[in-house]
């Protein structure tokens, strides 16, 4: 295979987003509300995580440097992870893992289901794949942002605040400042900006719904996608990477 | 749908393929669950076979991977390859008429025939999924998730007895 290196910097960044998320779902397990909810999050965490594997896998394979999915997951620093901010902050409020939830699932199911028909064979098949499975997580976070927004007035202030929390952060999903003009051009990738009317059209619609004020708060300065990361994401990779650093090739 | 080679060997090693079972749902063949693709025999003699998941995180590949060519070693076929397809996407509509009743009497109700979601639509439920235990249409939803990717878990109002379905994918 050619070397494509501006379409693997393009798939390893959807490939951060679904791992970094992945991992922050997994704290969840034996943390959430209930039983079936720890559940739900390590199955939706699990599904995130075969996507991430898939996507790593073809973006080592575009680049052709012969880095392996593992290579990429355990053996790059924080500068070199090209997640959206919004996925690589700590959620340790329900509200917030819901309204974050909401959010990238809207936007992974709108970009999957148009990457399906993207020029590059094995980047359609994965998003083919992975659209059916984001329809699930999609119905679960709507279903529990409206049952806490339109529900007790406790529970409506958290998902209020949870949402107004997560709102600054979701405009970065809808940035192209860091694809260079010849990959955009291709069929091969989806333009970040086309799905933000469509994105946020669904998630506001949800938000309605769940007697949730649409959020006012501006967006924040956001530049995971160019390498530069909140305080949160180094302490996530350290845990998430210290086994395979520590122990190379490892396996049981 | 996928239907078994015709001929000799390709046939062979195609059956010998397809008693593999699910490390998760051991009365299933990948067979019956259409996670077997397409099982064919090169000049040198090399077995290919190629498999697609469930679902994209499905842990079960890498075992149904390595039992593949345990077995097919055992048949005589000492060089196998094993490979993993994506497209077409995994849907439960491949599982086969035959896995479905097996799965049933499992006690795990079966996926509905055709998978109402498509690709890009909001998942809808079936009006009701069938105990397998009692066989009542009384039955509710308790969780999306459940113990694997592929099921949910339900409850029965008759029986009063928790299942698992095999949701529609």
């Amino acid at each position: 295979m050619t070397a494509q290196p501006g379409l693997a910097r393009y798939v390893l960044a959807l490939a951060d987003d679904a791992l970094i998320s992945s991992q922050r779902l997994g704290w969840w397990i034996s943390r959430a509300p209930q039983l079936e909810e720890d559940v739900a999050l390590a199955n939706i965490g699990l599904d995130q995580l075969g996507q991430a594997r898939q996507l790593l896998a073809h973006a080592g394979r575009l680049e052709g440097l012969g880095r392996d999915e593992d290579q990429l997951a355990y053996f790059r620093d924080e500068r070199d992870f090209r997640n959206v901010c919004l996925v690589e902050r700590v959620q340790d409020d329900f509200g917030v893992a819901m309204a974050r939830l909401l959010c990238v699932s809207t936007w992974q199911h709108a970009l999957y289901g148009a990457l399906a028909g993207s020029t590059d064979a094995d980047l359609a098949a994965i998003a083919a794949k992975a659209v059916k499975e984001v329809a699930y997580h999609l119905d679960h976070a709507r279903n529990w942002v409206l049952r806490l927004g339109d529900g007790t007035e406790f529970s409506h202030a958290r998902m209020q605040a949870a949402l107004d929390a997560e709102w600054p952060w979701i405009e970065e999903l809808f940035d192209d400042s860091w694809l260079e003009p010849e990959v955009l051009e291709q069929g091969a990738v989806v333009r970040p900006s086309s799905l933000r009317e469509p994105v946020l059209a669904r998630v506001l619609e949800v938000l309605r719904q769940a007697t949730v004020a649409p959020p006012e708060s501006p967006p924040a300065v956001s530049r995971g996608r160019h390498g530069l990361h909140t305080e949160q994401l180094g302490y996530l990779l350290a845990e998430m990477q210290h086994l395979a650093r520590s122990h190379p090739g490892a396996t049981w | 749908m996928v239907s078994a080679p015709a001929t000799g060997r390709r046939c062979r090693a195609w059956s010998v393929a397809a008693s593999v079972p699910d490390p998760e749902l051991p009365v299933l063949t990948i067979e019956d669950l259409g996670v077997l693709r397409d099982v064919t025999e090169d000049d040198r003699g090399r077995v290919h076979v190629q498999i697609t998941p469930t679902y994209s995180g499905c842990p079960a590949m890498e075992t149904i991977r390595t039992d593949l060519i345990d077995v097919l070693s055992r048949a005589g076929y000492r060089d196998v390859c094993v490979e993993f397809v994506l497209a077409p996407a995994w849907t439960t509509d491949w599982m086969t008429q035959s896995g479905r009743q097996k799965l049933a009497a499992y006690g795990v109700a079966p996926p509905a025939a055709r998978s109402p979601m498509g690709n890009t639509g909001p998942v809808s439920v079936p009006l009701s999924v069938r105990c397998p235990q009692c066989g009542s249409l009384d039955t509710r939803e308790s969780s999306r998730f459940g113990s694997t990717a592929c099921k949910s878990l339900w409850v029965c109002g008759s029986c009063r007895e928790p299942f698992d379905h095999f949701k529609e994918l």
